[in-house]
């Protein structure tokens, strides 16, 4: 039985090797989180996260930054999921097998493959140099949520498509229209994976930097945005700014481990809710 | 044939997706394009000095491009088989308690701002190449490789693992009942039918480093050269518009030519993504 020991044995080392691949990428990212909480903890305090900075931003806190964030998630998703849901429906539940839903699906492929700065250029060059809006809150958010739409279109297509067709069989033959059915069986039955897809755009919406560098964020305003039209400050372009630009780097450096770490808890802890939920909806909702 | 008002409603909506593709390569191109009038597109692809703004200014982005693809290509060379091989662990071996505990750290890698990562790359890889080896700056080529590596594993994984688990279960079971390994199972049947996927995932994967901005612009150095060592500073066409657009007056020569970057970067993209889907476009198992 040589050759089957032999055939064995590498079976096994494979097995190894490849866990072993699995548990260093493990270990690298928790070491990174594990870095950054360590360097950040200490400035993390409730007048870091509720006062203004100071000093040339080596005092105070993040305040604008983290509501600002705030917004921007706000006035993104507002754009981007209506559009995205309608549009995920539209994609499942009516489009036949033609050129249109072709030329849609290239549409979104292309989409999806846009590098974010690019997104940018095209937020600076028509909202702000074509249409003439000042870069400020809403030609960032827009340019985010335009950045969004194809991972929210597919990911809510997804959702629905996984919707049982004798749910909607059963609710044509008791007489429903298509629109009913939609509206009244097959949205309430995805609503629950069409709330987590939400939620990891969210996530993925609150780090962008490069989108909104030259729409519309501020590294510094003294005030939250009044109108659509003002400046705001975000997390991730802070932690930009303060990494390669601020006025004494030694001196923001406490600051600038706090904001990483702020940045990364609120986005570590928006996955950590999805990633919960699914879990908790799939043992639920067992179709 | 009527079309209900639903329908021609969700429709409408549909398109949008379209029409902003539309939009953003009229926009792009209408403010790149009249780059041509002042510089020609041989001297723009080929020049090897990037000087937008000294006068005369130079706007030859070969620097740039070359930045660009060392930076993915090397961040696709850690990505690749890393990414592969937690692609092929977690659809072949793992078991079902392993696969619950080891893909939400693989989710969260794709989740991490790349801004967060770029930072690592100034505060924590930086220092250490200092200290550890001869060389005068710590944010360099093999700085942004390392982190692009780190970011594409996510990508390469999850679209290799679609591929894997893709393929028909009874292929395996064919090659098992014939007295194969698990092992020799997957390098023999399983990858070779899968390898489309695989190329598609590897794609699409450099595809996504390319345009990626935030950690190249933190960690590699941003100096316009074509670099002779791995521990050379380069820039990239995405980090370039990044750092350059925001002190750039509309209108002016310097603001057309970054569009004009922005022009090449997305038909390069664009390329890699068509060459990508053409991969699995034809083969179905």
């Amino acid at each position: 039985m040589h050759l089957a020991e032999r055939k064995l044995r590498r079976e096994r080392i494979a097995r190894i090797t490849l866990r072993s691949v699995l548990v260093l990428i493990m270990g690298v990212l928790v070491s990174i989180i594990f870095y950054l909480f360590v360097r950040g903890a200490h400035v993390l305090s409730w007048k870091f996260l509720t006062t203004y900075p100071s000093h040339d931003m080596a005092g105070g806190g993040i305040f604008p930054a983290i509501i600002g964030t705030f917004y921007l998630i706000a006035l993104s998703m507002l754009f981007t999921f209506p559009i995205g849901v309608l549009s995920a429906i539209y994609l499942s539940e009516y489009a036949r097998d033609n050129w249109v839903t072709n030329f849609i699906r290239i549409g979104i492929n292309n989409l999806t493959g846009v590098p974010s700065i690019v997104f940018g250029l095209f937020g600076l060059s028509f909202f702000s140099v074509f249409l003439g809006f000042k870069p400020g809150l809403l030609t960032a958010s827009l340019t985010l949520g335009i950045l969004a739409l194809p991972i929210m279109i597919v990911a809510s297509e997804e959702a629905i498509k996984a919707v049982p067709q004798e749910f909607r069989l059963a609710s044509l033959a008791l007489g429903a229209t298509q629109w009913q059915t939609i509206w009244k069986v097959v949205l309430p039955s995805a609503f629950h994976s069409i709330l987590t897809a939400t939620i990891i755009v969210v996530g993925r919406v609150a780090g962008e930097t490069a989108p909104i560098i030259f729409t519309g964020a501020a590294f510094y305003t003294s005030h939250l945005p009044r109108s659509l039209f003002d400046q705001v400050m975000a997390l991730p372009y802070y932690v930009y700014v303060l990494a390669t630009s601020a006025p004494d780097i030694d001196a923001t450096q406490p600051i600038e481990y706090g904001t990483v770490l702020v940045l990364m808890i609120i986005v570590l802890s928006i996955n950590m809710v999805a990633v919960f939920l699914r879990c908790h909806f799939r043992r639920r909702y067992r179709w | 044939m009527k079309i209900s008002p639903d329908r021609a409603l969700l429709l409408a909506v549909s398109l949008l997706s379209v029409v902003i593709v539309a939009f953003i390569t009229v926009f792009i191109f209408a403010e790149g394009l009249p780059t041509f009038g002042f510089v020609s597109l041989w001297h723009f692809i080929a020049g090897k000095s990037w000087f937008p703004s000294s006068s005369p200014p130079s706007f030859g982005i070969l620097p740039l491009i070359v930045g660009t693809i060392l930076t993915a290509a090397l961040g696709g060379l850690i990505a690749v088989p890393l990414g592969v091989a937690v692609a092929i662990y977690l659809s072949e071996f793992a078991t079902g308690m392993e696969r619950a505990f080891f893909k939400p750290f693989v989710e969260i890698i794709a989740a991490l701002p790349s801004v967060i990562l770029g930072f690592l790359g100034m505060s924590l890889i930086a220092p250490y190449l200092l200290d550890h080896f001869d060389i005068d700056t710590g944010l360099n080529l093999f700085n942004a490789s390392i982190l692009l590596g780190l970011m594409g594993i996510p990508i390469v994984a999850s679209f290799s693992e679609d591929a894997l688990s893709s393929i028909s279960q009874d292929y395996r079971y064919a090659s098992l009942a014939l007295g194969a390994s698990k092992w020799e199972t997957m390098v023999k049947v399983v990858l070779p039918a899968a390898s489309m996927g695989v190329m598609k995932s590897i794609m699409l994967a450099i595809g996504r480093l390319m345009g990626e901005t935030m950690v190249v612009l933190m960690a590699s150095g941003n100096a316009a050269i074509i670099p002779q060592s791995i521990f050379d500073p380069v820039k990239s066409m995405a980090a370039t518009i990044a750092s350059e657009m925001g002190e750039t007056p509309v209108g002016s020569h310097h603001y057309h030519v970054l569009f004009a970057i922005g022009i090449i970067l997305f038909l390069l993209t664009l390329v890699i993504s068509i060459v990508a889907y053409a991969f699995t476009a034809r083969r179905k198992i």
